[in-house]
């Protein structure tokens, strides 16, 4: 039967939730303002940064946690999470070869070698390790460009102006009750600036690995591209595979000066849980850009096929004039993971243009949530927004959902929204396997066909990836 | 030298959902043959071609088939297709988003790997195609679009035909092929079928009309009604059926 053939191809496998050996230096479990300081303390910190993890904390026991959304999960305990692991090091790190043996074999296990000869010739990458980034490749190269990348950590030290003058602009750290929380207990992350005038020569990357039990990653992000420059990001992400759920709430700021553009894409793999829905990370993330300058442009480009849960709504501050926002995402739900996603665009500036094109994938008893919000102000004359929203149902088991939210604020602005939802048809498998294709690869094909428009927005070397990751995500016993 | 049996059916009984639709079905084809399969509607056609294919929901309750010697009703429908079964649909499927050069690339590959043939890569495979392409008046630009989305109905029709040369079957079946298609676009159609005919290849043609056989000329025509063949004849058969409709056939066999 068709149904039976989906529902055994939803049986995928895992293929990175292995756990390395790694001895850890931890803070103890639970938050407090103790922990707060500890942490900041442990990453040798200037004022303003303890300064400003505190306000966060003192307001996020203030906050209560957001129920809108989809998702369902039983309560967590904050007190149970561990806020800081950090692999030890033996002395401070000088180059690529200091990193922990152990560690360099976990990424080079995931197809990452952070060896700057081994790797894709045109990518920089920064990896972390739970909390804290190991490594960052390339990182004279691009300084020679006059890029700087960099671990947050780093970033905090070498530039705290920088970082001072744009950390939380774009998401204060009042925003949310995740990103409220990261802001008092994130450990580490990317930075990367590029500076005016200049086209960063490299695809940027950072790979993300929680490997200790019982911790939560929270890691921040920070990109700042002044006047005219651009750059290309990417983020992947794995995790053992574990009984027990662990938390991930990052946040991600962008900041793009006038004519400048950032491009910013997501392979999120992160361990879904067992076919029966245990285990998995749980995925809170805050992602959001500014615009801030004329015709400056970011776009978002996500494909999220890991996390027990996901939350997360990379989103667009419009306010230059004639500035672009733009947001393509894959979203897939299979077994008992929950995705809620989507996005929001805030025009402020005149003439401003978003596009959204949102592919759900629900299999199993996925739910798959899109979640949108257009929002032009009285003020963005001229705007535009093309929305298109389509959902992709696996089996009879699953559901997708569609929660589209438009505010037009003036009358010389256009907004459109498409919907559809569709059944991968037994007739279309049918069609497939009588040319000879296995039903996994048909699956896998059709799937593929569905999600081609926003993978033909990720860099090519990544969208190459990304179809895999598809096809194994989809993959499985087909007798 | 006798001819090789292609395909043979024995006495098979098939239903969909709990109606019985073929009710011992006898038929042999051999290799280089074209046999077309006539009949009023709702007399089995379309459903004999899906039961060889494989398709589900179409149970074989009795009967068998065997397929250059071996049990084809035991293959799944991708096996069979690797085995040279090859179903020209009469409503071909869309595929949004797969361009037709990389799903005809993805199905010539399953075939070539199952037969133990070289699999060809994007290049050489371009190449193949495009010449198949032009054996059968379909215009290049076609590759690069969606699998039949947005074809016409005679685009589509074409695209079918396009995949048969492509897959070079053993054995092909084509479901009213005719179908939806003017005088023009028939016309090219059975060009391109006809250049599909060879001394290895077995055709089985289920068509309504007889409009198609004045250009595609079988060796034998059958007629199916109450899911069963009827009466089977040369040529001819099929001038007297457009002749006289399906009637006499009826009232021949209740005189029987």
């Amino acid at each position: 039967m068709a149904n039976q053939d989906v529902r055994d191809l939803a049986q995928k496998e895992y293929k990175y939730g292995f756990e390395s050996e790694v001895e850890a230096d931890q803070v103890p479990k639970g938050l407090n303002e103790d922990i707060v300081r500890l942490i900041s303390h442990k990453k040798e910190e200037p004022a303003f940064m303890l300064e400003w993890r505190l306000k966060a904390f003192r307001h996020w026991l203030t906050m209560k946690e957001p129920t809108w959304s989809e998702v369902r999960y039983p309560p967590i305990d904050y007190q149970g999470v561990i806020y800081y692991s950090a692999p030890k090091a033996k002395k401070k790190l000088g180059s690529m070869d200091e990193v922990d043996p152990e560690i360099r074999a976990t990424f080079e296990k995931l197809g990452i070698p952070l060896e700057e000869q081994k790797m894709l010739s045109n990518v920089a990458v920064d990896a972390v390790f739970d909390s804290v980034s190991v490594a960052t490749t390339f990182r004279k190269t691009l300084a020679e460009a006059g890029v700087i990348f960099c671990s947050f950590s780093d970033a905090v030290k070498e530039q705290p102006a920088l970082v001072e003058k744009y950390l939380g602009s774009v998401v204060p750290y009042t925003d949310n009750f995740f990103a409220t929380l990261n802001s008092a207990v994130f450990s580490d992350g990317s930075f990367c600036f590029v500076p005016k005038g200049v086209k960063c020569p490299m695809e940027l990357s950072t790979y993300f690995r929680i490997n200790a039990k019982d911790t939560g990653q929270f890691e921040r992000t920070l990109i700042v591209a002044e006047e005219g420059a651009e750059v290309s990001y990417l983020e992947g992400c794995t995790a053992p595979m574990r009984d027990e759920n662990q938390l991930h709430a990052a946040v991600v700021e962008l900041v793009a000066h006038a004519d400048a553009r950032i491009k910013y894409s997501t392979i999120q793999n992160w361990y879904p849980g067992d076919k029966n829905g245990k285990g998995g990370i749980y995925n809170f993330v805050t992602k959001r850009g500014k615009c801030a300058g004329a015709r400056s442009k970011i776009s978002w480009t996500q494909v999220e096929t890991g996390s027990s849960i996901t939350w997360k709504y990379p989103s667009c501050v419009l306010l230059g004039d004639d500035s672009v926002g733009e947001f393509y995402s894959v979203a897939l739900a299979n077994h008992y993971q929950q995705a809620d996603t989507g996005t929001k665009m805030i025009h402020i500036g005149r003439n401003t243009k978003s596009t959204i094109v949102s592919k759900g994938i629900s299999a199993g008893h996925g739910q798959n949530a899109y979640r949108g919000m257009v929002r032009i102000a009285k003020s963005a004359a001229g705007a535009r927004n093309h929305s298109q929203c389509d959902s992709l149902l696996l089996g009879d088991k699953c559901g997708a959902h569609t929660f589209p939210n438009l505010e037009v604020g003036n009358t010389s602005s256009t907004v459109e929204h498409e919907a559809s939802t569709s059944k991968i048809g037994e007739d279309q498998l049918f069609y497939l396997r009588q040319r000879g294709l296995s039903t996994e690869d048909a699956v896998g094909m059709i799937v593929n066909g569905f999600c081609k428009q926003v993978f033909n927005e990720l860099p090519l070397e990544f969208a190459v990836e990304a179809h895999k990751l598809m096809n194994i995500s989809l993959e499985g016993s087909v007798g | 030298m006798a001819k090789n049996t292609v395909l043979k059916i024995d006495d098979l009984h098939a239903k969909v959902g709990d109606k019985p639709i073929l009710k011992g079905l006898s038929l042999e084809v051999k290799a280089g043959e074209v046999h077309a399969i006539m009949g009023p509607n709702g007399s089995g056609k379309s459903t004999m071609s899906y039961v060889l294919a494989g398709r589900d929901g179409y149970e074989v309750t009795g009967g068998s088939v065997s397929y250059l010697g071996k049990d084809l009703l035991a293959m799944a429908p991708e096996e069979r297709a690797r085995e040279g079964v090859f179903l020209a649909f009469q409503y071909p499927v869309e595929i949004p988003g797969v361009s037709n050069k990389y799903f005809l690339k993805a199905a010539y590959n399953a075939c070539a790997k199952h037969r133990g043939e070289p699999e060809l890569d994007a290049g050489p495979f371009l190449k193949f195609v495009k010449e198949k392409a032009k054996m059968v008046e379909m215009d290049p630009a076609f590759l690069n679009r969606s699998v039949n989305e947005g074809f016409s109905g005679g685009e589509k029709k074409r695209n079918e035909i396009l995949q048969m040369a492509v897959l070079e079957p053993k054995l092909a079946l084509l479901d009213e092929t005719d179908s939806g298609l003017d005088i023009d676009a028939l016309k090219i159609v059975s060009n391109g079928i006809n250049k599909l005919r060879c001394p290895e290849r077995a055709v089985v043609l289920v068509t309504h009309y007889q409009r198609l056989l004045d250009y595609i000329v079988p060796d034998f025509v059958h007629v199916l009604s109450g899911g069963r063949i009827v009466k089977s004849g040369g040529k001819e058969l099929a001038l007297q059926l457009e002749k006289e409709g399906y009637g006499w056939i009826d009232a021949e066999k209740a005189a029987a």
